[in-house]
């Protein structure tokens, strides 16, 4: 017994303590002076890499949701005599949930992923430590410029999914199963408002942005510097990152709508 | 000033992230950037607004003319009061306008159906000013009591005749 609950609590400690070292480690990426002309390069490159190389699976995966969601919801309303109200299936759909959550998703696997790993090999052949040693604070450098590239570019993202997922429900059900155009956009147009679902939509897709970055970051960052522990942070990432974005979904879902 | 390919890329992505923006708050949303210039608000007391929403269409034949601004509760005695924005470009509406809540089909949204009354200044008749409340109101129609009426008109009307009752329903 007394072993079970030393382990339980050691293992609790353990967690508690990393939280606050991602916590320590945020504060003082974020908390800076800033220096915009030399740090701007550095948060372009980040930008471009983990925005604009994700943009091809993005715009692919919205494509082919909002394509499936607009032939499942065709099929489905067809027994209602409401087919009129596919724009609004399709649009609500993506843009309440599935626009942030799945690009969310996307995002810790495609760069989630290779930040941790980026950031876990710096540290792994200890150039977190020689950049310290020429006085170069690693975590405004390496850190904070991946953070903003992730906080900028995760919206961006979550914008385009949604509007590649809603041409894509029209382009099925109206260019291919023959649905009125002008009553597929009225539908959406009467249903979908700005403040409302648009916003939200936005303020979801940042909030998981910050979340997906800082575990991404973090494990990097904490990972033991030996490739199991590369392997064992990224995996981590993924794997915390998808249940974050589920459960704060759910969250914020309740929060908002 | 040369710039690097990089930057060109970045560049392109938050361009196409606004582009993306403003198509979803135009085009899907149906955001209309001209909106709240030019309104002018008039009252309306109900007995039963409904299911009535904020921002629900109001309408003159149709033609969307409106929306409504705000719902609330006449603290004094107790009735709903709807507030809406009608655009200034349609002031002729005369006193004796009907403003009543109807139903775009069965199941659809409700929304405001205004009546143009007649105009005629010997009869005292005037035009509807910022502020100004309807005389002539309709209140919504509930369902659910429409069914109730229904169901006890066909109860007592099947008992005195059943045939002549399967006689006008083919009609």
């Amino acid at each position: 017994m007394a072993d079970f609950l030393g382990f339980l609590g050691r293992y609790f400690l353990k967690r508690v303590a990393a939280l606050g070292r991602s916590f320590l480690m945020m504060v003082n990426a974020l908390c800076a002076r800033p220096d915009f002309k030399r740090h701007s390069i550095l948060l372009v490159r980040e930008i471009y890499f983990i925005g604009v190389q994700s943009v091809i699976i993005i715009i692919v995966s919205g494509l082919f949701i909002g394509m499936v969601l607009g032939l499942q919801g065709f099929n489905i309303l067809k027994d209602f005599m409401a087919t009129g109200s596919l724009g609004t299936l399709v649009a609500l759909a993506i843009i309440r949930e599935l626009g942030p959550v799945v690009a969310a998703l996307l995002y810790a696997g495609r760069a989630g992923s290779a930040l941790t790993a980026e950031i876990g090999q710096l540290k792994a052949s200890e150039q977190l430590s020689a950049m310290e040693m020429m006085a170069a604070d690693p975590l405004h450098r390496v850190i904070a410029p991946r953070f903003w590239a992730g906080v900028i570019s995760l919206p961006v993202l979550s914008l385009l999914f949604t509007l590649v997922g809603i041409y894509g429900g029209k382009f099925v059900g109206v260019d291919w199963l023959g649905l009125d155009d002008g009553i597929f956009w009225s539908a959406m147009q009467g249903s979908v408002d700005l403040l409302d679902d648009l916003v939200p939509m936005v303020v979801k897709s940042v909030v998981f942005a910050i979340v997906c970055t800082w575990i991404a970051l973090f494990n990097g960052y904490d990972c033991r510097p030996t490739s199991a522990g590369i392997s064992a942070a990224t995996t981590a990432t993924v794997v915390q990152s998808s249940l974050a974005v589920l459960g704060l979904d759910f969250v914020l879902t309740a929060l908002m709508f | 000033m040369k710039y690097l390919k990089t930057e060109i890329a970045v560049g392109f992505f938050v361009l196409a992230g606004i582009i993306a923006a403003v198509v979803l708050s135009l085009k899907v949303a149906g955001l209309v950037l001209n909106s709240d210039s030019d309104v002018y608000t008039l009252h309306a007391k109900f007995d039963n607004i409904g299911s009535l929403k904020l921002r629900a269409p109001v309408k003159i034949g149709g033609v969307l003319v409106g929306r409504v601004s705000a719902i609330r509760l006449d603290p004094k005695n107790m009735t709903p009061v709807v507030d809406m924005e009608i655009q200034a470009s349609c002031d002729k509406l005369s006193s004796e306008s009907r403003a009543s809540i109807q139903t775009a089909g069965i199941i659809g949204e409700q929304y405001i159906s205004i009546t143009p009354g007649f105009y005629d200044e010997d009869a005292g008749t005037t035009y509807l000013k910022n502020g100004d409340y309807f005389e002539d109101t309709g209140s919504a129609l509930v369902l659910e009591d429409l069914i109730g009426k229904f169901l006890y008109s066909a109860g007592s009307s099947s008992k005195k005749d059943d045939g002549k009752d399967g006689a006008e329903a083919q009609k």
